[in-house]
């Protein structure tokens, strides 16, 4: 691993001990991973800032002590609180002011507290081909596989450390040969309708996490299906059942333009045709629960975009919902539905808006624990361990309808 | 007595000793473990309820959340973190774990990566791991 001298001048302290101290963490930690060097990130996406124990805390504080300041542009992670809504957080007094002055800190580092998880959403577009330095294994999966910038699986704390020092470590998929697809995921025996359910994007993405182990999958068949929330549920789940940083959707995605492209000419070393029971053995992994009772209902995860809130108004058509319904996004997205006048509705049905963190980060859902619906893979994951809840998955309409009728609505004709 | 030695790539050094826990699938140390008591939690782990506190933790497969860094190192700040870590492929979010703890001041637990193979056949019982070798104790 060789240092610029610029670069060593800044480990031993030229611009302070805060970017001494990320300089040391971003260098070891390219050293242990055989990278040869570092190279300019344009941006940064810092998943810190959710607060899981004081050690963090103690870490993001000592920054800030130190004088450190982001030097490329930052956006936050989802935070434990709902600044907006503190109310919607069931955490204790010292927990409540320790998430609160871990997020303060990540603020005093210079990053913008856009508090998303779907920051690719919220304005943070990196162009195709440049390397940034993102945390969050969703936004990690689209900012490779969507934008086709160029960034690892960067954990908390190597985030931050990155962004400020404005490098990180050459390995990995920063380095082209290294985002060659190598396994392909043939969907075209699936019927169209199938592949044009939302609620299949994620059970896909839950067998690909499952399934490439390390490999890169590139998909095809989906060609006409593809759209910008269907790519980033997918991501989100693949990225939560495995290991997923990048998949290519052959067509749509920036280096997948072709079947050639995608494999940069050469023959897939695994190839696999997915037939409709394959994609309901992994439908199964999304639920716990095999009862009727639904108790709660949790959509966005990722944060839903503005479309998506729009059409959960629309699927709610004016009707007034009868259980528990929490509904994840950001602050941009807030701001848009309060210009058109649409969140008075959306919160009149009944439903919970939740902005700056989500169900499976923080206490918000009852204590009392029950079956919780859900149309995002990352939540059916996570809530069983999290929240001690167990889970049921079903599509967006389902999931409304549920929440109007007061039991749990299935349209099982959906998936065949 | 040393009866079995492997050799392994070293991803973050150190030296420490414990029983094995395999785990039998991936793990993603975020919604994984419990970052408090080190108990793991995923609702469909084959190993839910085994606490990974003081043990040499065999995981072939680390996936999932980037805040897996954020969990490693409050277990070390609350002591029950594992005692080493055996990956069969090399993992950057938990290394970064490891960095901040020495940063801090906190004795974090040496990782290495060890051939895939060699890990799903350990037998059960007392390993040590120092300077890159993982050895059986009888």
């Amino acid at each position: 691993m060789e240092l610029t001298s610029e670069e060593r001048a800044i480990a031993g302290g030229a611009r302070g001990e805060a970017s001494a101290m990320a300089m040391r963490i971003v260098a070891e930690t390219g050293r242990l991973l055989g990278a040869d060097r570092l190279i300019p990130v344009h941006s940064a996406h810092i998943d810190g800032c959710l607060y899981h124990g004081d050690a963090g805390v103690l870490f993001a504080e000592k920054l800030v002590e130190l004088g450190g300041q982001v030097a490329v542009p930052a956006t936050l992670n989802v935070g434990a609180l709902d600044l907006l809504h503190p109310k919607r957080v069931r955490l204790d007094d010292r927990r409540r002011d320790m998430a609160l002055r871990l997020m303060r800190a990540y603020e005093a580092l210079g990053c913008k507290p856009t508090w998303t998880c779907s920051p690719y959403q919220a304005g943070h577009r990196p162009p195709a081909g440049v390397d940034v330095a993102w945390g969050e294994s969703n936004a990690v999966a689209f900012c490779n596989s969507v934008l086709g910038a160029r960034t690892n699986r960067y954990g908390d704390f190597l985030d931050i450390a990155c962004a400020i020092v404005g490098r990180a470590p050459r390995y990995g998929l920063h380095l082209p040969e290294h985002r060659r697809a190598t396994m392909l995921v043939d969907t075209s025996l699936l019927s169209a309708a199938l592949r044009n359910l939302d609620a299949f994007w994620p059970v896909l993405g839950a067998w690909i996490g499952r399934n490439a182990g390390s490999s890169i999958v590139a998909i095809d068949g989906l060609q006409t299906f593809a759209s910008e929330d269907r790519m980033k549920a997918l991501g989100a789940a693949a990225a939560s059942f495995g290991a997923v940083g990048l998949f290519h959707v052959i067509g749509v995605t920036p280096e997948a333009k072709t079947r050639a492209d995608a494999f940069s000419g050469h023959d897939p070393e695994v190839t696999v045709q997915l037939t409709s029971e394959m994609v309901r053995i992994a439908r199964g992994w999304l639920s716990t629960s095999s009862s009727d009772q639904v108790d709660a209902v949790a959509v966005g995860s990722p944060h839903l975009s503005f479309e998506e809130m729009m059409t959960i108004a629309d699927l709610v058509d004016g009707r007034r919902l009868s259980l528990p319904f929490y509904a994840h996004t950001g602050r941009h997205v807030l701001k848009q539905l309060e210009e058109r006048g649409k969140l008075a509705d959306i919160e009149a049905a009944g439903v919970t808006v939740v902005v700056d963190t989500c169900i499976v980060v923080t206490p918000i859902l009852p204590a009392k624990s029950g079956v919780l619906l859900t149309n995002s893979g990352k939540f059916a994951n996570y809530a069983p361990g999290n929240t001690g809840w167990s889970v049921v998955y079903g599509s967006l309409s389902e999931c409304v309808e549920t929440a109007v009728q007061g039991r749990l609505v299935r349209d099982e004709a959906l998936w065949s | 007595m040393s009866t079995e030695m492997i050799a392994g790539q070293v991803l973050y050094p150190g030296s420490a000793e414990g029983p094995l826990l395999k785990l039998t699938a991936p793990l993603s140390f975020w919604g994984g473990v419990d970052p408090a008591t080190g108990e793991i939690i995923l609702g469909s782990h084959p190993e839910r309820g085994r606490s990974v506190s003081g043990s040499i933790l065999a995981l072939a497969d680390p996936i999932g959340s980037s805040s897996s860094s954020s969990v490693l190192l409050e277990l070390i700040h609350n002591r029950v973190a594992p005692a080493a870590i055996l990956l069969g492929t090399p993992d950057a979010i938990l290394i970064v774990g490891c960095l901040v703890a020495r940063e801090l001041g906190l004795k974090a637990p040496p990782i290495l990566v060890v051939a895939r193979e060699w890990l799903h056949t350990l037998p059960n019982g007392r390993l040590s791991v120092s300077d890159g070798m993982v050895r059986q104790i009888s």
